[in-house]
């Protein structure tokens, strides 16, 4: 007889692998990409691309450079990459696309060690850096007819509520915005096959979702606009669900959802920026260790804490 | 329904139809004085003695302790060093059968009057707790304030993957089930539940059938969620009561006993036979022909392997389930008393799968029947911080493996539980060492 293996129990373990659950995920994002090129037309697809690609890239050089395992293979580079091209408007100019990449995954995920040990969302804090840096074409939206055009949530802060874009548009993403983002119905058909996969649960999204209606309702802020508009929809289902940058107990997420809409609504309301999602997450992701602290459950017939 | 966490593990519950066969006599049995939790039993005979089936070859040294019967006739061969496969060392007797299966001209049913006599026969008859824990079922028993206990609780769960001897019990003992019944309710009188997992209808089949005669008895169907075998998830389900940390079941008014066990303890009372063989499914991919074995307890588990069709590039041989099973180094190891399955995987389900670094996904607190948070457990390990893994009660993990089983980064979680544990006891002993200096 050959040798045996000898090893801690469990000796089986289920079919869930990293690399599965990011597949989830990129299939879940596909609808919002075809949605994408449907209203702002293949360059969409382009920009997504350069992104992927730069992202996936970046991680593989940076993991060769540091004599690093490769780490490309779990998809995770690739999910940043989709997200951050989501966030881009489709005019940005593709030098800058890559730059947004370079940032995400060498300076917020590698320089703090990699899948699950970055503190905060990559995608996001990207968007954020580019925003910042390239203020101009960051900004310079383009409605899906061609010409520029304010998005809805410009359009809110200006107290022009009658040029807003009709509802139907708002669903089918035909309105001015990030090129993933505009297509809510595309956007929810990738949402629920993640619950139905259980690669996310409900709490974070209602939560988020359901602060940012529930205080422009108070605030008489055009609840339903709110919800629909701006990166609401694709931040609370795939960038405020990110695992490493979101708490792990039920009510620690029901938390960061709520925290998240909240300071939303704070930043769309009273800020000098008609969007923060961005913003808001990248604010709760800060705040996570404390939610988990916060949050940490009682063990079953635990005694004291 | 109340529920804690848990997994759906695969059933693979192959041989649940499969009728124990009788396995054919071993050349030679080894007993290792150490098959149960507490101190080893005391060896009582020596190289070259004559021993027949049924004769006390170890005797209980000690309170919590359980005495060894041989299970074979024969001639002693040694008494020497044996590593258990926990890494103890203790002391094994090997005995040459002589095929002659003489039965022990002592072996007589005891008298059973009384409670007492009760308690002395579950500790004459060998029996520890067969659901795997290998607790000495007497000291179990043993309760001070008999008017505190409620519920005495059948554990016939059986929820590990593959393990169906319980089962067989359940379907092909009915009669012991239904006399170890009888005694619990005779010298108890206190209320009994029979907790077998949904995904069984013949065992709960049986089991009504047996209760629905009898006054006081009832059969409660449980989840089919992995561990409801696990005793205080057991409770749990069943009861609604919950265990407090460092408190046994006792302390909630509940007794747990496996089934098996029961009837193990039935059959001593009926017969005079101690515990001397045991039913072992014998399963997983490199078995050929997968069963359930009646085996004497010492027969190598090679003789059973052998019997089931024998062996297929196997690389990995377990006693007990996939879950919390134990890896062994080879196939010489004897059946013991609590083997209720060994199971011998190919290459592909031996194959250890990759670890990759933790995504915080959450799966395996969702997972966690204790309610514990695994993740925070392996970062306090790994920066080997003692008091964060007091405050995370890793010494409340019963490492039922339900953690490691949803991990999709593959971590070694139950590993990480099982170094945590000892981490956690050296820093407690140290605190307490110097609280005790300060007092002095």
């Amino acid at each position: 007889m050959s040798m045996l293996t000898v090893s801690a129990s469990p000796h089986i373990r289920s079919s869930a692998t990293t690399r599965r659950i990011m597949l989830d995920v990129i299939i879940a994002l596909v609808p919002a990409l075809i949605a994408a090129v449907w209203v702002f037309g293949p360059r969409a697809a382009l920009v997504a691309a350069v992104c992927v690609l730069s992202c996936v890239l970046s991680e593989w050089l940076y993991e060769k450079a540091m004599k690093k395992p490769v780490t490309v293979g779990d998809l995770s580079a690739v999910v940043t990459g989709l997200l951050l091209g989501y966030n881009l408007p489709v005019t940005i100019p593709l030098w800058q696309a890559v730059f947004g990449s370079v940032v995400a995954i060498i300076l917020v995920k590698q320089l703090f060690g990699g899948i699950g040990k970055n503190f905060a969302n990559p995608a996001i804090t990207a968007r954020i850096v580019m925003f910042l840096a390239f203020s101009v074409s960051m900004t310079s939206w383009v409605a899906p007819d061609g010409v520029s055009g304010a998005t809805p949530l410009a359009i809110i802060a200006k107290g022009t509520p009658e040029l807003l874009p009709p509802l139907k548009d708002m669903l089918l993403g035909v309105r001015g915005g990030c090129l993933g983002e505009t297509s809510v119905l595309a956007l929810l058909l990738g949402g629920v096959y993640l619950l139905i996969r259980r690669v996310i649960s409900w709490h974070i999204p209602v939560a988020f979702i359901g602060t940012v209606g529930l205080l422009t309702l108070l605030l008489g802020q055009q609840p339903l606009y709110q919800m629909l508009s701006g990166g609401l929809v694709l931040g609370a289902f795939f960038m405020a669900t990110d695992y490493v940058t979101s708490p792990q107990t039920n009510w620690g997420k029901i938390i960061f959802g709520f925290g998240a809409g909240f300071f939303t609504v704070l930043i769309r309301v009273y800020g000098s920026f008609p969007e923060g999602v961005s913003y808001a997450i990248l604010l709760m992701n800060i705040l996570v260790p404390y939610i988990n602290r916060l949050t940490r459950r009682k063990a079953f017939g635990g005694a004291g804490s | 329904m109340r529920r804690l966490g848990g997994v759906h593990a695969p059933h693979r519950k192959n041989t649940a139809g499969s009728k124990p066969e009788r396995l054919p006599l071993p050349k030679e049995i080894v007993l290792p004085m150490s098959m149960h939790i507490g101190a080893p039993a005391k060896p009582v005979v020596k190289a070259g003695d004559q021993v027949a089936v049924g004769q006390l070859v170890g005797e209980a040294a000690g309170f919590v302790s359980s005495p060894v019967y041989s299970s074979v006739s024969g001639k002693v061969k040694s008494v020497g060093d044996f590593i258990t496969s926990a890494g103890q060392k203790t002391t094994a007797i090997t005995i040459e059968s002589d095929g002659q299966q003489t039965l022990w001209e002592g072996l007589k049913p005891p008298a059973v009057t009384n409670l007492d006599e009760f308690l002395q026969a579950v500790r004459d008859s060998g029996v520890v707790g067969l659901g795997g824990a290998g607790f000495p079922t007497a000291v179990k028993l043993t309760v001070k304030e008999l008017d505190k206990v409620d519920y005495i609780l059948i554990n016939g769960a059986e929820c590990e993957p593959y393990i169906t001897s319980d089962t067989r019990t359940m379907l092909d003992e009915t009669d012991f089930v239904a006399e170890g019944i009888g005694l619990l309710r005779k010298f108890f009188g206190k209320k009994i539940v029979i907790g077998i997992e949904k995904n069984k209808p013949e065992p709960i089949r049986v089991m009504k059938d047996l209760t629905a005669k009898t006054e006081g008895v009832e059969v409660f169907e449980l989840p089919g969620l992995y561990p409801q075998g696990g005793e205080k998830v057991l409770i749990y389900s069943i009861t609604g009561r919950i265990v407090p940390e460092g408190k046994l079941p006792l302390d909630v008014g509940v007794v747990v006993l496996n089934v098996t066990t029961l009837a193990a303890i039935a059959r001593y009372v009926k017969t005079g036979m101690p515990l001397i063989e045991k039913c072992v499914t014998v399963d997983g991919s490199a078995v050929k022909e997968p069963k359930n074995v009646i085996a004497p307890i010492g027969a190598p588990i090679k003789d059973l392997f052998e019997f089931c069709g024998g062996l297929e590039g196997a690389e990995k041989i377990l006693y007990g389930g996939p879950m919390m099973g134990i890896a062994v180094p080879d196939d010489s190891v004897p059946v013991l008393k609590n083997t209720n399955d060994v199971l011998a995987f190919n290459k592909k389900d031996a194959a250890l799968p990759e670890e990759t670094p933790c995504i915080r996904c959450g799966r395996c607190v969702k997972a966690c029947p204790m309610k514990l948070m695994p993740l925070n457990i392996e970062t306090a390990y790994q920066l080997k911080k003692p008091e964060l893994l007091e405050t995370y009660k890793v010494n409340l993990c019963m490492e039922c493996g339900c953690c490691a089983f949803v991990c999709p980064a593959k971590r070694r979680l139950v590993q990480v539980m099982k170094l945590s544990k000892p981490m956690l006891k050296s820093y407690q002993d140290k605190q307490k060492a110097g609280k005790e200096a300060k007092v002095q």
